[in-house]
């Protein structure tokens, strides 16, 4: 066995780390077939996690198109230590499954490898991913992901409160901020120090870009360079981050947020904790499981003129650089992404969804076609109003939805946003002073990443 | 003996004896500490001298590392974030370590007093010990939550409103410092086994000659368990300035995908972490781990040294 220079550096390093500080750190996972590769005949992954009824099916159908291809599935998340290290190593899965948002970031460093070679050898059309998941998985003009699950963001709301407060839905919509901050104030509860209901959460720090898109600007420019302190940014985050002040403030409305119980039956809506707030799609899908007798209601998130504006975001497939098995992992990335397999997906979705006398809340994928197929054929007028409104909301807001611009700088950009939001959420910097802080952070690391 | 006095005998007048080595046992003893001597030199000797090295290097894990002098280290002087880190780190390490010794002097006396069933709470004592850390920081964010936690619950009923332990930048270093003393076996069975080596003539001859409780716990207890008290401080401090997974796991990865973090949170060992795997900044974390260390051989030395003059030792003077 031989090991490289680099390999020799990073594994060294790494027990270096915790050994000259002491630290216990993150162990690298040990599940058997991880990190090795399993030559010709095998194929396997990285962050996968554990699927559910829709991964199992399209891994079925892998394996029944491939049956000589042996595929060996690592039960955990992305962790980027692990990535990092098997990469390094140079021992990397044949496939990572990630956040797209990390994408631009991993290529720029050379961690992946571009895929245009084998999306002309497999013959994988592009075509039929949206568009914006394109743009999220392309670096340079090169292709470095195929995209998997779309999320969009509209607005959910406790239909109770909100009629007992003598509202309705288009009250809290996002077009008029004076309004929404008018009414967020009324249907918010509190008795002394003691929240008991958040009338509007606007999700920050992480739905920002989707204020900030609300507002006219993106946080990244289509050349991937920040815009961090574009003023209507800093507009964006002064109203949402007003929302917050106007309910209690961050230390009381996030500590009182973390006890809803978010996937139980007494969830924030049944219990009256919370009357409106921007999500993604497939928390319609855990509420009607959990309390399918949910007065849900919802609208579409819109910018300042009305139009939609929701922002998506989801996980690709990607190939690490090193990986042995490239051919095996296109054969995958095709596979479980083409329209046909989507559909099995669906069958087995409907099939849970009979089971459990409930109802098909759409799969929220990047393949247009697939999404249209399976909203025609298992998306049905359910008897709950509501909750076939939000799909129907949902569905019309894959076709609008923005993605951040992808960039070289991608992790550190949102790093940069994101710590931008918690110092103004923890009251240490003012809206504009930290985004100004974040444009500069972001911008050098913009730089170099050039 | 035997063999000394021959050897000696066989010397010339005058001669400084040597005692004769023996090579087989020198040779077993290397062999039995060989596993040791390698795991020490692979596992932290050379990885040790390879980070030392990558310290002055620009290094992303991916490609070929690229020497750059000193210049992560200059990068450390003006980097707000290590200040922050660092001022966070010792703040906690101050708050924590002295409470952490009260706290665990005062269950073991308690324990040393209870007798036969001392065994028993030694155990139930150790046990969070056993927990992983990761089980217990999700435990404790629950307990700990300013709305509706069981710990502000208790405080309400004497009258008082606990703060918001978890968001409130004012209240995470003390929140944690309460988390971490749920980890106190540990040092509360050393201090129970120094407690119980104490001669307990000391304390009769010291009630005969008048002296109450609190005298002949400052004049007695302390000075006698000084030496426990002195290596506790020391692992104790190690270990504050080290402070990662507990507050990583409350503060910034807890929740999937969730962006939320807070800077008073924000402890050294986590942002080098955060640049090492988060930015792949491996040669400036390299750079970050070398300052820790440094910072910690420096508090240790300062502690040695102010040891002279207040630990005891039996048998020294």
């Amino acid at each position: 066995m031989t090991v490289d220079r680099r390999s020799f550096l990073l594994g060294a390093s790494g027990v270096a780390a915790l050994a000259v500080t002491g630290c216990g750190g993150v162990s690298r996972q040990t599940s058997k077939g991880t990190t090795t590769s399993g030559g010709a005949s095998s194929v396997t992954t990285q962050g996968f996690g554990k699927p559910d009824e829709v991964g199992q099916a399209r891994i079925d159908a892998f394996k029944k198109a491939y049956p000589q291809v042996a595929v060996r599935i690592n039960e955990g998340d992305f962790d980027p230590q692990q990535f990092l290290s098997s990469v390094a190593s140079g021992n990397p899965a044949d496939l990572v499954y990630l956040d797209r948002g990390l994408i631009g970031s991993y290529a720029a460093k050379g961690a992946l490898q571009p895929l245009d070679d084998l999306i002309s050898e497999l013959d994988i059309d592009t075509g039929q991913y949206r568009e914006p998941a394109m743009k999220q998985v392309t670096v340079d003009d090169k292709v470095y992901g195929i995209p998997e699950f779309y999320n969009t963001r509209n607005i959910l709301i406790n239909g109770k409160a909100l009629r007992e407060a003598g509202m309705s839905p288009q009250d809290l919509a996002t077009t008029d901020w004076d309004k929404l901050h008018t009414n967020a104030a009324k249907l918010y509860r509190a008795k002394g120090s003691k929240v008991s209901r958040i009338g509007f959460d606007p999700k920050l720090p992480e739905f920002l870009p989707l204020w900030a898109k609300g507002n006219g600007a993106d946080l990244v420019n289509s050349d991937g360079s920040p815009n961090l302190d574009d003023p209507k940014v800093i507009e964006a985050l002064v109203f949402a981050y007003s929302l917050i002040t106007e309910q209690g403030g961050w230390s009381r409305f996030k500590a009182f947020r973390d006890t809803w119980d978010i996937f139980g039956s007494g969830n924030e809506f049944v219990k009256d904790q919370a009357v409106a707030f921007p999500w993604e799609g497939w928390y319609v899908n855990v509420l009607v499981q959990s309390s399918p007798n949910l007065d849900l209601q919802s609208i579409q998130f819109t910018d300042r003129q009305g139009k939609p504006a929701s922002f998506c975001d989801g996980s690709a497939w990607v190939l690490p650089k090193g990986a042995k098995n490239a051919k095996a992992a296109g054969q995958w990335m095709k596979t479980m992404t083409a329209t046909d397999t989507w559909l099995q997906a669906g069958a087995a979705r409907a099939q849970t969804v009979a089971k459990n006398k409930s109802m098909f809340t759409g799969l929220w994928t990047a393949n247009v076609e697939a999404d249209h197929q399976l909203h025609d054929k298992y998306v049905k007028p359910s008897g709950r109003a509501g909750f076939d409104q939000a799909v129907s909301n949902y569905y019309a807001s894959t076709e609008s939805a923005f993605a951040i611009n992808s960039s070289k700088a991608g992790s550190e950009i949102k790093a940069a946003w994101t710590d931008a939001v918690n110092r103004v959420l923890a009251g240490q910097q003012q809206p504009g002073q930290a985004l100004k802080q974040a444009q500069s952070e972001a911008g050098k690391a913009y730089s170099a990443a050039k | 003996m035997t063999r000394s006095l021959t050897g000696r005998a066989s010397q010339r007048p005058g001669s400084v004896s040597r005692p004769r080595r023996n090579w087989r046992e020198i040779r077993a003893a290397y062999g039995f500490l060989s596993p040791w001597i390698i795991g020490f030199a692979v596992f932290t000797a050379l990885p040790m001298v390879i980070s030392l090295y990558l310290s002055f290097t620009d290094y992303d894990q991916i490609n070929a590392p690229d020497y750059i002098g000193a210049e992560n280290y200059r990068q450390l002087i003006s980097d707000p974030k290590v200040a922050l880190a660092l001022r966070n780190t010792l703040v906690y390490a101050v708050m924590y370590v002295p409470t952490a010794m009260a706290v665990a002097l005062a269950l073991a006396m308690v324990l040393n007093r209870v007798g036969r069933a001392a065994g028993f709470f030694r155990t139930v004592f150790y046990l969070p010990v056993m927990t992983p850390t990761v089980a217990a920081a999700a435990l404790f964010l629950l307990l700990l939550n300013g709305q509706q936690g069981l710990i502000n619950r208790s405080l309400g009923l004497v009258g008082i409103t606990g703060p918001n332990w978890t968001t409130d930048s004012a209240w995470i270093k003390p929140g944690l410092a309460l988390t971490m003393l749920w980890g106190l076996g540990g040092t509360v069975v050393i201090y129970l086994a120094a407690l119980q080596q104490v001669p307990k003539d000391l304390y009769e001859a010291a009630q005969l000659d008048g002296a109450g409780s609190v005298a002949r716990f400052r004049r007695i207890t302390l000075p006698m368990i000084s030496g426990s008290l002195f290596f506790t401080m020391i692992v104790l401090t190690i270990n504050s300035l080290q402070m990662f997974d507990q507050a990583y796991t409350m503060f910034f990865g807890g929740q999937q995908n969730s962006t939320y973090a807070n800077d008073a949170a924000l402890f050294y060992v986590i942002y080098l972490f955060q640049q090492a795997f988060g930015v792949l900044h491996m040669g400036y974390a390299s750079a970050l781990a070398w300052l820790l260390f440094a910072i910690i051989i420096a508090i240790t030395a300062v502690q040695v040294r102010l040891s002279r003059r207040f630990v005891y030792y039996e048998g020294e003077r």
